[in-house]
């Protein structure tokens, strides 16, 4: 089988300090599949080379087929990418409804639009996408006052507006309470199998991991020391030592 | 429908401007004419810095293209206003297309100088080319069609003009364009991984500001019979964007009122007094100290207590 998403011995450093080590990942289409590490192993950097934020030293990075090395986000967008960011991106002053209109917008190439009414279009599809992730009762409030968890959602149904084959989470349930983390984790998993999607994630909690993951990657100092299924991550001896030891064996 | 009550209220605005010139007063003709003016040529610029969310201290450039290129074809070439002025206009946004393509590479302050140091060359241009633009002297004794000559038809021409510009804003600031770019200026990351090539759409922004500032220096030029050299220089940009500011960058109106407030203020200040730079620094100081979204800001914030104190009672 071919690989939907194929990651050939990326490396990126900042300063001297190698961020991302020689990475190698094949995704396959319809694969749920986690990267962990603690904080500071590099899942960030990893995304961000990924999705065109930042450009590797070297390596290669194929989405079905094409070469997404020097693209920018907008075009990588296009292919079919969507993401979520770890730190909060939203539009804070704009409502929690035109946040995910105006993603709408951009997916039909509409924002070159200079005539019709921002406001009038797509409003089916912007209720719909607030109404999966659960924030139809507030569409009309101030994206930047919702709360965190909230936040979070409404980052997931602006991503989704894209309509990708491919969702990219960087840790989806950063700074939740235990109870939002289920509810995410379980809606997350929900909408990525009902519509068929392909889902790469960051996580630091394990528990999460284990709740939605079909494979798993461990990164530690910017390198993958273990990459399969979660029972055999879990009992690798490398990873119980590098991750889940510091973490008092809770998984 | 908040639209049907905007035409409505705009509707009543124009038509009560409209019946200005009945009260027999040219001083008060002459003067709306000039804040008609200043209030499209401000509501222009907040394009640039309400809607993409960056200072623009040159937008004086695009208000003087404006102004000498309709002075000068009207005059010089004998052309037609019909043809003059959209010219003008063109040209201005052409201009703008061009300035901006290097401006929108950058952000912040840098954008800001860089718009600074472009206006400067415009000046440098209106200064020295003096066999086409007057230099020192300005460019005066513009021809006009009779039917402009007097100040009454000409308030109505621009009254028309300044209406038809401010509509076009208007659309273009509420289209999905005009949404998609308060996203940019929210937030320019999120914008991109949505597909929105953040850069094109500043310039863009930035390409449709210049235009309506050119219309915006047409209008002036014609209306003071000439065109001079302080008019591209960088103190008029300065001028525009405390209008800006003192209206509010975050409504699509505030501007309209800051150009009224402030060229009323400067009018009726230089009657009482030669100190206007002082006032002016007054100004200044209350906008950054305690209106920070402006005049309309201060608004909304007095009707959102009111509501409050209601509430209570």
């Amino acid at each position: 089988m071919t690989a939907m998403l194929s990651i050939a011995g990326l490396w990126k450093s900042f300063a001297g300090f190698v961020a991302t080590r020689d990475v190698s990942l094949d995704l396959a289409a319809g694969e749920l599949h986690a990267v962990i590490g603690p904080n500071g192993a590099g899942k960030t950097t990893f995304f961000n080379l990924i999705t065109g934020h930042l450009r590797p030293d070297k390596g290669a990075v194929s989405f079905e087929g094409r070469d997404l090395i020097g693209l920018p986000p907008q075009k990588i967008v296009r292919l079919g990418i969507a993401r979520s960011f770890q730190r909060i991106n939203i539009y804070p002053r704009l409502t929690v409804f035109e946040n995910v209109q105006v993603a709408l917008i951009a997916h039909e190439g509409q924002q070159w639009n200079l005539f019709r009414p921002g406001r009038s279009l797509h409003r089916e599809g912007t209720a719909e996408l607030l109404e999966l992730v659960g924030l139809a009762a507030e569409a009309a409030e101030t994206a930047g006052e919702l709360s965190y968890g909230k936040q979070k959602q409404l980052e997931l149904a602006i991503a989704l507006a894209s309509q990708p084959r491919l969702l990219l989470l960087d840790e989806p349930t950063a700074g939740m309470s235990p109870q939002e983390t289920a509810a995410t984790i379980a809606s997350v998993r929900d909408i990525v199998k009902a519509r068929g999607l392909t889902l790469l994630f960051t996580e630091h909690d394990m528990a999460v991991v284990f709740g939605i993951a079909e494979r798993i990657s461990v990164l530690h100092h910017g390198e993958i020391i273990a990459s399969g299924e979660p029972d055999t991550v879990r009992n690798d001896a490398e990873v119980r030592r590098v991750y889940l030891g510091e973490h008092g064996g809770h998984g | 429908m908040p639209q049907r009550r905007t035409l409505v209220a705009s509707a009543i605005v124009v038509l009560l401007l409209a019946l200005l010139p009945l009260s027999g007063s040219r001083y008060a003709v002459d003067l709306a004419t000039e804040v008609l003016i200043y209030a499209l040529f401000a509501l222009s610029l907040n394009v640039v810095i309400g809607f993409t969310g960056n200072i623009s201290f040159g937008h004086a450039a695009y208000f003087a293209i404006g102004g000498y290129a309709c002075a000068i074809l009207l005059t010089t070439y004998d052309w037609p206003l019909a043809v003059s002025l959209p010219a003008a206009v063109v040209l201005a946004g052409l201009v703008a297309a061009a300035v901006g393509y290097f401006c929108v590479r950058l952000t912040q302050i840098y954008f800001a100088m860089l718009t600074l140091a472009f206006a400067m060359l415009v000046w440098g241009v209106a200064f020295k080319w003096k066999e086409v633009t007057g230099g020192d002297d300005g460019f005066t004794g513009i021809k006009l069609p009779a039917m402009l000559a007097h100040h009454v038809g000409y308030f109505y021409f621009t009254l028309a003009v300044v209406a038809a510009g401010v509509a076009a804003l208007w659309v273009i600031c509420h289209s999905a364009f005009g949404l998609t770019l308060v996203a940019v200026r929210e937030n320019a990351v999120r914008a991109g991984f949505i597909g929105v090539d953040t850069r094109r759409m500043r310039w863009a922004a930035f390409t449709v500001a210049g235009t309506f500032g050119g219309l915006a220096g047409a209008l002036f030029g014609m209306y003071h019979r000439g065109m001079y050299i302080e008019n591209a220089f960088w103190t008029e940009s300065a001028n525009v964007l405390i209008m800006v500011l003192l209206g509010g960058i975050y409504s699509f109106v505030g501007p309209i009122f800051g150009a009224a407030a402030l060229h009323l203020l400067q009018t009726f200040t230089n009657q009482y007094t030669p100190y206007w730079p002082t006032v002016l620094g007054l100004i200044l100081l209350v906008i950054v100290l305690v209106l920070p979204d402006g005049l309309i800001g201060l608004a909304a914030r007095f009707k959102a207590h009111r509501g409050a104190r209601r509430g209570r009672t």
